[in-house]
């Protein structure tokens, strides 16, 4: 039997390179992928917290944050491809129009 | 028996997902965040919920991942080059090494209150997850889902708006 903890541990690894992925990357897309990773990571932890405390409401607000993931997928990558467009490149250190 | 398993999942999870964020070409993270996704819905089976794990699996390795390696494939983008300076790879590292430690310390200072709700593995078994989950979702949470589907409507409107050819 493993316990909370582990889960809550590994949850705060994932979280944590999905973070760092952000920080550190350039490419928009990959930057894009980090925040799916650290959404995932916080559905682990609802759904372990959801087990241990014998209560389905940590899994129902994992089902809305998988809708509220599918709706920024569309409207981010429809974003980027507006972008790409006009600038032939998804690099973030491209995107300095609204830099003061 | 299932700590083993576990921590080889857990393993996986965390090697796949350090090389998202390592790999230089787009596509090889694409690739190694499906991997991710796939251990989680590994996790979330033995948390015995397993309609969420098939929806791990349909929703993200299935619909969003495939929007995101389309668009990759769209886009031909290449490496990145390494135009970054030393110093913001070093204290981006250091802030995720930071709230690791942060969230370690709590998880350690903390515990759980001890009241238990009345959902256990044996009504999961009996009633089944499916069911258990549609009558939260369709009694208890039945404004938020409706919101939700706003929500969609307008990500949808949203996304054929920018995608127009003259913005």
């Amino acid at each position: 039997m493993v316990s909370l903890n582990g889960y809550l541990i590994l949850s705060a690894i994932l979280f944590s390179i999905g973070m760092i992925g952000v920080l550190t990357r350039r490419n928009a897309i990959v930057i894009f992928m980090c925040v799916e990773l650290m959404l995932n990571a916080v559905n682990l932890t609802f759904i372990a917290f959801s087990k241990f405390l014998g209560n389905l409401d940590g899994q129902v607000f994992v089902f809305f944050v998988m809708t509220v993931a599918a709706a920024e997928a569309a409207v981010g990558l429809a974003l980027m491809i507006a972008f790409y467009k006009n600038r032939e490149s998804i690099d973030v250190e491209d995107m300095n129009l609204l830099k003061w | 028996m299932e700590t083993l398993f576990f921590s080889l999942v857990a393993a996986i999870a965390i090697i796949s997902s350090i090389l998202v964020i390592t790999n230089k070409n787009p596509i090889n993270s694409a690739l190694s965040l499906i991997m991710t996704f796939f251990c989680l819905a590994t996790l979330y089976v033995m948390l015995e919920a397993p309609f969420m794990a098939a929806i791990q699996i349909i929703v993200y390795a299935g619909a969003i991942m495939v929007l995101i390696v389309f668009v990759i494939m769209l886009l031909n983008i290449r490496s990145e080059s390494g135009r970054r300076t030393n110093h913001a790879l070093f204290l981006g590292v250091m802030t995720g090494v930071l709230l690791l430690i942060q969230t370690w310390y709590l998880l350690w200072k903390s515990s759980l209150t001890g009241m238990k709700g009345s959902v256990d593995s044996a009504m999961i078994i009996k009633v089944g997850h499916t069911e258990l989950i549609g009558k939260a979702l369709f009694t208890e949470f039945l404004l938020p889902f409706e919101i939700t589907s706003v929500l969609l409507l307008a990500a949808i409107v949203g996304a054929v708006i920018l995608s127009k050819k003259k913005l």
